[in-house]
């Protein structure tokens, strides 16, 4: 395999558990996320995407299992650790909010001051930077409304607000599932210019064009169990597919390992 | 979607727009609304007076009219009532100053008021925690019973105030009870503890300002003094010089780190525009006001109107708490994810609120000359929502300025007043009033619709 030799990886998670209620959302779940990679999640509705990124955002906590961030056990335990350690998540919903013009969104929550005021000349210079460190060169005016940007535009912002803080491992959901095929062709190239910048991506989708398009590794969750993770070279469309529906009944002997575990299954 | 329209067009500058779509019968609905590009503060884009003037041409056009509106309902206001008062007095000096100090209990409370309705939310209690405030201090200033100093009973009822603010605050932000049922609560609850708090001491009811000791005389002076006539040209030259220096200081640190700044004519316009709007009042205030005697300065009220403007403003735009607040309004869940104490934020906001209906309240005692059961809290809090709204704050959250309430607080006063001077019965002045609210609200609602402000097809 590739990815044996590429040495450890920025983000391993082991024998993840979570469940609400009487769901198991996670069952021993396994996954790696190297740097300068995009892996792509992919699983069906209820499959427990969602829940897996979210126990690494730190909004859920895992009942079990351990989470190693550049070797290291981590953690994770809100929102505000996943940031220190370098964890940027962009949510489907982008959490922008529309009334505040670009600037004022990328900084939310970590306004620079000067004299104890907002410093705007400064925050806008480097907003600018960012934008055009990630080639987001459409929008107009960074000092204009979110609310005025179309959908391509605000994914770019919610990317770039999230890569400004240093971060080593940006997590995307659903990226492209409301954006129409210009712009989704505009968003795909952006997160390809994260992984060419070094950073790692976990992507979430559904569309198996821009899985198959940019993603350097797969994972697929089957009813909360991981049950293939692998080079997105070792898949074709039709393995994808039948692991998502099926959990690769048919698949195991012939197709990608598990991988993660090192063949302790 | 016609191809043509998908894309703003004439604002002069360069269109960077995205390749137009490979299949036309692939509709994107997330493409750039259209008329957005007018939404962009035209200061960010125009870099010479004709491209200024004409990209606010253009957001005008497109429905983002800002505190147009309220401007020319002013203009309205001032035009119609000098044509129809009795001996045109509408635009007298004396009447001017007569309809600021009316309008001004109604200018606080709807800055206050703007405080709720950023979050989204709406305090109706305001029209009743003010009063109690006031009716603190005027009790506590009252020389036969508690005989404290002005600035302790001041302090003492903004303090009340602020309490009532984060009691209901909390229960708003903590209990997540809706702002409406909390505050109309409260609208009730300090009606009643008002007219608990006139009834002590021996005044019947009814502790009046009017007197003798230096304290009553400081709580009168509230509404009712003001400045020498010199004063008044020292502290307006003052305000300007600094408000101008301050624009100016701004945009040249802009254009040192590299940045836009609007075009320097801009710049010295709006300077022009407020030295202007000073030199106006300060003249207008210095006037003979008194059929008898003499009465001329420019009165404290204007003042405290401006401090309150001043100060709220600045927190507003250069604050991280305005930030915060904006932003929640404008999206709560982003703003929770940004790591922003929401409650915390949301909970002040209603602190400020009433602190800030405190400070209405003593201007209303004030020009009452003292306290009554007589206060109509509902009329009053109903005067500061409309009043804010006018001025072009939205009732969705997220959206106005404090200024809003000064200039909305000046259109509803405007009519109170210009209504008493024809001699007209106060049910038109309610009908009036509410014509031109329902008028505010339209526009605020069209504007929104010509913007599609965010997301698209709704």
């Amino acid at each position: 395999m590739v990815e044996a030799s590429v040495g450890e990886p920025l983000l391993k998670v082991r024998g993840i558990y979570k469940s609400f209620g009487a769901v198991q959302a996670l069952a021993d779940v396994d996954l790696d996320v190297p740097a300068g990679q995009i892996t792509a999640l992919c699983g069906d509705n209820g499959a427990g995407k969602s829940v897996l990124i979210k126990c690494i955002a730190g909004i859920y906590e895992p009942e079990q299992g351990h989470i190693y961030w550049e070797g290291r056990p981590a953690r994770i335990r809100n929102a505000h650790d996943a940031g220190a350690l370098g964890i940027e998540t962009v949510y489907q919903d982008l959490a922008l909010a529309d009334n505040l013009d670009i600037v004022q969104n990328m900084f939310l929550g970590r306004e620079r001051l000067r004299h104890r005021l907002l410093d705007e000349n400064d925050m806008e210079r480097a907003a600018a930077e960012t934008l055009a460190g990630l080639g987001v060169t459409t929008v107009r005016s960074i000092r204009q409304p979110v609310g005025s940007l179309s959908g391509g535009q605000r994914q770019s912002v919610a990317v770039a607000k999230a890569v400004m803080w240093n971060s080593k491992l940006v997590i995307m959901d659903e990226p492209t599932a409301a954006l129409g095929v210009t712009q989704t062709t505009m968003v795909l190239n952006l997160i390809e210019r994260l992984r060419d910048n070094g950073l790692a991506v976990l992507m979430i989708s559904h569309n198996l064009n821009d899985v198959v398009a940019v993603a350097d590794r797969m994972a697929v969750l089957y009813l909360g169990r991981m049950v293939a993770q692998d080079a997105a070279s070792a898949f074709d469309r039709q393995s994808i597919v039948e692991y998502m529906t099926t959990g690769g009944v048919g698949l195991t002997t012939t197709g990608p390992g598990v991988g993660a575990r090192d063949g302790a299954r | 979607m016609a191809p043509a329209d998908r894309h703003p067009v004439g604002t002069g500058m360069p269109v960077a727009p995205e390749p137009a779509p490979p299949d036309t019968a692939l509709v994107d609905l997330t493409a750039a609304p259209e008329g957005a590009a007018p939404l962009l503060p035209p200061e960010v884009i125009a870099q010479t007076l004709r491209e200024y003037l004409r990209v606010h041409v253009l957001r005008i056009r497109s429905g983002e009219s800002g505190m147009l509106p309220v401007l020319l309902g002013l203009v309205i206001v001032a035009i119609v009532f000098q044509a129809v008062s009795p001996h045109h007095v509408f635009l007298s000096a004396r009447n001017i100053v007569n309809l600021f100090q009316q309008s001004a209990v109604f200018m606080v409370l709807a800055m206050a008021e703007i405080f709720a309705l950023l979050l989204g939310e709406i305090d109706l209690s305001i029209g009743y925690v003010g009063p109690v405030g006031a009716v603190i201090a005027v009790q506590l200033v009252q020389p036969v019973t508690t005989n404290w100093p002005w600035e302790a009973a001041i302090v003492v009822a903004l303090l009340a105030c602020a309490l009532i603010g984060a009691i209901q605050g909390t229960l708003v932000t903590r209990l997540r009870l809706p702002s409406f049922i909390v505050t109309l609560a409260g609208l009730l609850t300090f009606n009643g503890v008002l007219l608990i708090v006139l009834a002590f001491g021996p005044f019947s009811g009814y502790p009046s300002l009017i007197g003798r000791s230096v304290n009553l005389h400081a709580l009168y002076d509230l509404m009712w003094g003001h400045v020498s006539p010199l004063m008044g040209w020292i502290i307006m030259a003052a305000v300007v010089g600094v408000l101008s220096l301050n624009l100016l200081l701004r945009d040249t640190r802009r254009r040192q780190s590299g940045l836009v700044a609007p075009p320097l004519s801009i710049t010295l316009i709006k300077i022009a525009f407020m030295a202007a709007v000073g030199i106006v009042v300060v003249i207008v205030c210095n006037l003979n006001r008194a059929a008898i005697g003499t009465l001329e300065g420019v009165p404290y009220a204007i003042f405290i109107v401006l401090g309150v403007l001043g100060i709220w403003t600045f927190l507003l735009q250069r604050t991280r708490y305005g930030r915060y607040l904006y932003a929640i309004g404008g999206n709560p869940e982003a703003a929770r994810r940004a790591g922003i104490n929401v409650n915390m934020v949301r909970t002040l906001a209603f602190v400020l609120c009433s602190l800030t209906a405190g400070v209405a309240g003593l201007l209303y005692a004030s020009y009452l000359g003292g306290m009554s059961n007589n206060v109509n809290g509902g009329q009053l809090v109903l005067y500061a929502v409309a009043a804010a709204v006018i001025g072009g704050t939205s009732l969705f959250g997220g959206r106005g300025k404090i200024v809003h309430g000064v200039l909305g607080g000046l259109v509803i006063g405007g009519i109170y007043n210009g209504m008493y001077l024809l001699g007209l019965a106060v049910q038109w002045e309610f009908i009036v009033t509410g014509l031109v609210l329902i008028g505010a609200v339209t526009i605020d609602s069209l504007s929104r619709r010509g913007t599609a402000s965010g997301s698209v097809g709704r």
